[in-house]
């Protein structure tokens, strides 16, 4: 196949000169590599980002490629494992032989490639959202969602806004829930906010009253719950079962219709950070990124129904990633990655980003709008 | 020598594997991995094969060697060899210390101990977040030197996970063929005739316990070191009972068998990509299929396959043969 | 405090009696064929996502005839497990018996994601959200429906082995396969019979607790696993004794979660069971087997 490629290249290059023989090798394709979970307990995030990836290569490639090149994209699922998250994406950089990745749904399979993308020096853009992922920035790691210390932050925001100064935390198990647990443990202080109570829950536990009738008790005037799946929706539930009464806020983890659906009337009141994606048509017209936010949700929802701000970050990662190698003209990693890391003002669905060598995120807390569910849907509250 | 003539083939095809196909992904990447499960399997071989114990949580062990030499090089500082050393003592202790109780249960009862005793340990891992980074894990672990040589390529761990393959293997087949083997063996077919004969059942168990979990520990060890990143994911029960399966699947008993089993199960996935939906259907399929059909494990039932082959073009030989006289 | 423990307790009676379930539908296979079946988490998925799936969308069924054609599906699922994947491996070892489960279950897992997808989904709850309170503590309509309707089948399925014909020649098959065909018992019969049971066992649990746990294509594995170790915790020979042990596993759960550590409950769970092993090695309510020579 490369052989023919090279050939007729050559053929060409000898029939029609040096024009011609660039031409030829720039119809070699770009070559985005991925590794998602689509299967497994986070397919919630997977799902949609494959989704959304192979949507948008489609329609770019029907509209010409980047630069004249077609996009091809290698995708492999993870199921959520770290372990075959390494070999796969060993085989995207041995085998595919890909330009940049742009994949990870989770923060345990992204962590533990991080290592393998140092080496093989290939820019790498991760759909996980720990902190620890850019804290501290290495080199050839980026990631596109709000981070978990960012929803804390925007959430402790809120409460000291409403005057709440004393929290129960409740959380899943999990990397997201551990993980939203520890910022929250480390960042509450420096909001005057005190946790009085701090439990926890499996990510297949089917009920939480035990936890809950223990938070009525301990003189909490807000509960947040960090996690994502089931528990977020039975949280809320148990919640209004025991009658309790008090503010309830998720994590940005459940920012997708089906907690709404899920959880029903109990969802009402909920407040969560969330990307402006869920209330795009809510946004005022001056607003720079309602057009794109209204784009990509049309284009989503007519193909496969609601959308979820997770397929959102895999619409940024993919076209930062393009729009790098356009600015570079090639598909060289170095200059690609130096390129992604000079994003400015790129308006995506999860924000606006401005990257920076110390900032592989480039967003900030202004990106997240504080929501509640009223009447079923979301509602802007600030 | 005969008993080690599959020994060196063996060797020998682990040597030629990575000469053949040089920096080929499937040789040095998923065979490495492959290597490394097999390492694993030989040891849950002696004790479910051979000493006739389940155990659904082997990914324990392998779980105390990787974040035992984890923390230790990460947190404290620690050269890896110690570290490793210190996880195989740890291991063996722990290993010793529940060996006596949960091997006095029997059949499923005994499944259940040590698949509860997996699931423990990796609450604990989960939840001892101070020491072992928890749900996230523990990053920027060292790689291995061995005398200066930098283990640093996926070609350098294919091998140092073949070496200790071998190392593994051929204790494991000195074992199998010793008097402790046989007893082993005796224990398989009856507890009591084996007592019977003289042969203190509690600690052989308790001896091929000890010896499983340590391979799992050194195996663990090893994982640590070469991902330089671990989570609890990589020791949960379903690495435990895909461990099992790879021991039955091979064929249970039969030392290559594991290793064909851990090869088999570490491929699969790698080939059934292409399926993408459909792929979690088609491995629970295959996996049925293989079991209903070749109960003792693929290299087992394909090895006496392969005999009666051979038993048959013989007779069919002697028989044209007798007709040509005729 | 009293109505922390009172809340504590109705938790681990509502979690307890879905486990209860699980571990009988363990049980009763168990003790027809000497096989775990690890598929059995699967039985509730299966039960709970057709019944999503039926009753699902415009054109779907009403709530009962959706619920009633879940639970025929699901005893489908279990006799075609049964007649094609465990009665030709007859006389497979213990080992390979539970891979033959195991792939099984994945195998339905991978039909269920393939024919409903990824997402969660829920069941309207029987008869309303309205909390009851007892004292400071609550729980909902379903809680009753779940602990109602698992107190029902205990019974039923105590009866049935005690007091039908067709109860009694399942435990013969047990005790002895060649014996019970001698007598004329229809062994292949029986087998389907357990297996059938079992599967209506396993749906009737996922159409009773989805409307309060929801569901989704992998909510059997947890299950599934937790029903094991009720199973054992109880004495897997001893069908009453897994549902003693799947209540008792569902409180142990409860009251560390909310007397201890919420993170470590399972933890907790396990290390009990652990114990009772150790010192029941046949489970607290296990007759003691003796190891045949």
């Amino acid at each position: 196949m490369n052989i023919r490629k090279t050939l007729s290249a050559l053929a060409m290059g000898t029939l029609l000169g040096l024009g011609a023989l660039h031409q030829a090798l720039a119809a070699e394709p770009i070559k985005i590599g991925s590794f998602l979970a689509v299967t497994g307990p986070a397919s919630f995030l997977g799902d949609p980002e494959l989704k959304t990836l192979q949507m948008y290569v489609d329609e770019i490639n029907g509209k010409g490629g980047v630069d004249g090149r077609q996009i091809e994209l290698v995708h492999y699922d993870t199921g959520g494992s770290p372990k075959k998250a390494v070999n796969f994406v060993k085989r995207l950089i041995q085998k595919d032989k890909v330009d940049v990745i742009v994949g990870g749904s989770t923060s345990g399979s992204t962590l533990a490639v991080m290592p393998l993308v140092a080496k093989a020096r290939i820019p790498f853009i991760s759909l996980a959202g720990s902190v620890k992922i850019v804290v501290p920035p290495q080199k050839w790691t980026f990631k596109m969602p709000h981070t978990d210390a960012m929803a804390a932050a925007k959430i402790f925001g809120d409460m000291k806004k409403r005057g709440i100064t004393k929290v129960a935390l409740i959380s899943g198990s999990g990397g997201f829930g551990k993980s939203g647990r520890a910022q929250s443990l480390k960042l509450a202080p420096q909001y005057g906010i005190e946790i009085v109570a701090d439990e926890s829950y499996g990510k297949k536990d089917t009920d939480m009253t035990a936890q809950l009738a223990k938070i009525r008790d301990s003189g909490a005037q807000a509960i947040l719950n960090f996690g994502f799946g089931t528990g977020p929706a039975i949280v809320t539930k148990n919640v209004r079962q025991l009658g309790i009464d008090l503010p309830l806020y998720q994590s940005h983890g459940v920012a997708s219709k089906k907690f709404i659906e899920l959880a029903g009337d109990a969802a009402e009141g909920v407040r969560l950070p969330a990307a402006a994606l869920l209330v795009a048509d809510q946004l005022p017209d001056s607003d720079p990124q309602k057009p794109v936010l209204l784009a990509y949700k049309n284009k989503f929802e007519a193909k496969y129904g609601p959308v979820s701000t997770f397929g959102g970050h895999a619409y940024d990662g993919l076209f930062i990633a393009l729009e790098a190698i356009d600015r570079a003209n090639s598909t060289d990693k170095e200059k690609v990655r130096d390129e992604i890391e000079k994003t400015k003002g790129f308006i995506g669905t999860g924000g606006i980003y401005n990257m920076s060598p110390q900032d592989h995120l480039g967003l900030d807390l202004s990106a997240f709008k504080m929501l509640e569910i009223r009447n079923g849907d979301w509602t802007i509250v600030e | 020598m005969k008993r080690l003539t599959g020994f060196w083939a063996f060797t020998l095809l682990l040597v030629l594997l990575p000469i053949v196909f040089p920096d080929n992904y499937y040789v040095t990447v998923v065979g490495g991995t492959a290597l490394m499960n097999a390492i694993l399997a030989v040891g849950l071989n002696l004790l479910m094969g051979y000493a006739g114990q389940i155990s659904l949580g082997h990914a324990a062990f392998f779980g105390i060697g990787a974040y035992a030499s984890a923390i230790l090089t990460t947190r404290y500082g620690w050269n890896p060899w110690p570290a490793m050393s210190a996880g195989l003592a740890l291991t063996g202790v722990l290993a010793f210390l529940v060996a006596r109780p949960i091997l006095r249960l029997k059949g499923h009862y005994l499944a259940m101990a040590t698949l509860g005793l997996g699931i423990i340990v990796h609450i604990i891992l989960v939840q001892t977040e101070g020491l072992t980074g928890g749900p996230d894990g523990l990053s920027d672990i060292p790689g291995l030197a061995i005398f200066g040589w930098a283990v640093d390529s996926d070609l350098r761990w294919y091998i140092v996970m073949a070496v200790t393959l071998l190392l593994v293997l051929w204790l494991a087949l000195n074992i199998i063929a010793s008097r402790s083997g046989r007893a082993l063996r005796a224990l398989h077919g009856s507890e009591i005739a084996a007592e019977m004969m003289g042969i203190d059942t509690t600690a052989t168990k308790t001896g091929v316990f000890v010896i499983a979990a340590l391979s799992a520990s050194l195996a663990g060890s090893l994982f640590a070191h070469q991902q330089s990143f671990i989570s609890p994911d990589s020791f949960s029960f379903f690495f435990s009972i895909e461990l099992v399966t790879m021991v039955v699947l091979g064929g249970m008993a039969s030392t290559f068998g594991a290793i064909f089993g851990a090869v088999v199960l570490t491929f699969l996935p790698e080939l059934l990509v292409v399926f993408e939906d459909y792929e979690v259907m088609i491995f629970g399929a295959i996996l049925m299929l293989m079991m209903i059909f070749l109960p003792q494990g693929l290299f087992v039932s394909g090895q006496q396959l392969l005999r009666r082959l051979l038993a048959r073009r013989a007779t069919g030989t002697a028989k044209e043969g007798s007709h040509g006289a005729a | 405090m009293f109505d922390q423990i009172l809340q504590f307790l109705l938790t681990g009676v509502t979690v307890g009696a879905t486990y209860a379930l699980v571990a009988l539908g363990f049980a009763i296979i168990y003790n027809a064929s000497d096989v775990v079946n690890f598929a059995q988490g699967e039985f509730v998925m299966m039960g709970a996502m057709s019944a999503v799936a039926l009753s699902a969308g415009d054109g779907g069924l009403p709530l009962l005839p959706s619920l009633a054609l879940a639970v025929l599906i699901t005893i489908g699922v279990g006799i075609l497990l049964q007649r094609f994947a465990i009665a030709p491996a007859h006389g497979a070892s213990v080992v390979t018996t539970i891979i033959i489960t195991i792939g099984a279950s994945i195998f339905l897992r991978g039909v269920a994601l393939l024919l409903w997808g990824k997402d969660i989904f829920a069941l309207p709850h029987f008869s309303g959200e309205t909390p009851l309170h007892i004292g400071n503590a609550t729980l909902l309509p379903q809680n009753l429906w779940v602990m109602g309707g698992a107190a029902l089948m205990v019974i039923g399925v105590h009866l049935f082995f005690n007091h039908t014909t067709q109860g009694k020649a399942i435990l013969a098959c047990a005790c002895n396969r060649t014996a019970a065909s001698l007598v004329g018992i229809n062994v292949g019969m029986m087998m389907l019979v357990a297996y059938g049971l079992s599967a209506f066992l396993g749906a009737m649990a996922g159409i009773l607790v989805t409307p309060i746990t929801f569901t989704s294509y992998d909510a059997g594995v947890m299950l599934g696993l937790k029903g094991f170790s009720a199973a054992i915790l109880g004495g897997m020979g001893n069908p009453m004794g897994a549902v003693a042990g799947g209540l008792l596993l569902g409180l142990i759960e409860s009251l560390a979660a909310g007397l201890i550590s919420s993170g470590y409950k399972d933890a907790i769970g396990f290390v009990i069971l652990l114990l009772v092993l150790f010192f029941r090695p046949s489970g607290l309510f296990g007759r003691a087997s003796a190891e045949r020579v």
